[in-house]
């Protein structure tokens, strides 16, 4: 029964997470088939990958048969957070993770997933995990195929709003904890001026994304980690 | 659909999948060292708002919408509403900005 009990926990956990992929998934179908895919290659593409950044950096590519050592580099590049958040989340799962259901789970590690899997008080276990994957997945390969298929149904201002659906889902994932945790406020706030720097400083914005987001926050958590460590008996990094 | 698309999609599929995989396959041992678990402690607010900042901005057709989402969302997210609450508030809002500055209120 406990196994059940975990197992609904995830689910309802990972529902708002699908509910917010719909939207965000939805503006994704669209972009791939306005790039010249069809409905079923975007659909495959959500499907085995699961990422936004990197899937929309991908469209292009592959939409105009380029490179495959730039795909490969740029998934590796805009993905190479996920090895960040895999790494944290390897410390906070429970025994029952065994390498074949590490090998399962990390397939969906997707960054809300991994917030919300962090942000669970003590060890993560399996059937917790299977159910937060779920429906993010689920949500995420239909709103491609809805997106792909019907977008171009919806007037063009309301799928332009929809762009900024994920990024208000960040933004309610990190603003409690910087209510709650002053440190976690000013690491917030370094990250986010290291940030601007690299996206307006003539030179430093020539910077690919993906290197940005690791080098900015990277330098944010470290210089935290020096000034203010988190104190030891403290399970919950 | 052509055969060289499969092609391209094990190569995203498959860098994606490894970067996610190996490390957390690999870690398996407890980090006792503080300030690698400080370090890790602070990574997930850290990557989540740099892709927040400043790209939200440009995330919608004009910056005024956006900068209307944004503060929408960081309201709500403080009222400590839900993620759906937040994601869905911040696209209204968009949505209702760039009405009015077109003159449709």
């Amino acid at each position: 029964m406990r196994k059940l009990t975990q197992f609904k926990k995830g689910l309802v956990d990972g529902l708002p997470i699908c509910l917010g992929y719909l939207s965000v998934s939805f503006a994704f179908g669209i972009f791939a088939v306005e790039n010249g895919l069809t409905p079923a290659e975007a659909l495959l593409i959500s499907m085995t990958c699961v990422t936004s950044a990197g899937q929309l950096a991908a469209v292009p590519i592959i939409a105009g048969w380029g490179s495959l050592i730039e795909l490969a580099v740029s998934q590796l590049v805009i993905n190479l957070r996920y090895a960040l958040m895999s790494i944290s989340l390897s410390q906070k799962l429970s025994k029952d993770m065994t390498t074949p259901h590490r090998m399962a789970v990390s397939f969906i590690n997707t960054d809300e997933v991994f917030a919300v899997a962090s942000g669970q008080s003590g060890p993560v276990g399996k059937w917790y995990l299977y159910g937060l994957i779920c429906l993010p997945w689920l949500g995420w390969a239909s709103g491609t195929i809805i997106g792909a298929l019907a977008g171009n149904i919806l007037p063009p201002l309301v799928s332009a709003s929809l762009g900024v659906a994920i990024y208000g889902m960040f933004i309610a994932i990190v603003v409690p904890e910087m209510k709650s945790n002053r440190a976690t406020a000013l690491c917030v706030g370094i990250a986010v001026t290291l940030s601007c720097l690299f996206h307006f400083v003539p030179g430093l914005n020539s910077v690919p994304s993906g290197f940005t987001i690791i080098i900015c926050a990277c330098a944010a958590s470290a210089i935290m980690a020096a000034v203010a460590p988190i104190p030891e008996e403290n399970d919950d990094a | 659909m052509h055969n060289k698309f499969f092609l391209y999609l094990l190569v995203t599929a498959g860098v994606t999948y490894l970067v996610r995989m190996l490390p957390m396959v690999l870690m398996k041992k407890k980090i006792k060292n503080r300030f690698i678990l400080s370090f890790l402690h602070y990574i997930p607010y850290a990557v989540l708002s740099v892709m927040t900042v400043p790209a939200i901005f440009f995330a919608t057709d004009s910056l005024i919408p956006a900068i209307g989402g944004f503060l929408v969302a960081l309201v709500l997210a403080y009222k400590g509403k839900s993620l759906l609450q937040v994601a869905m508030a911040a696209c209204a809002a968009v949505l209702l900005c760039s009405l009015i500055m077109m003159g449709i209120p």
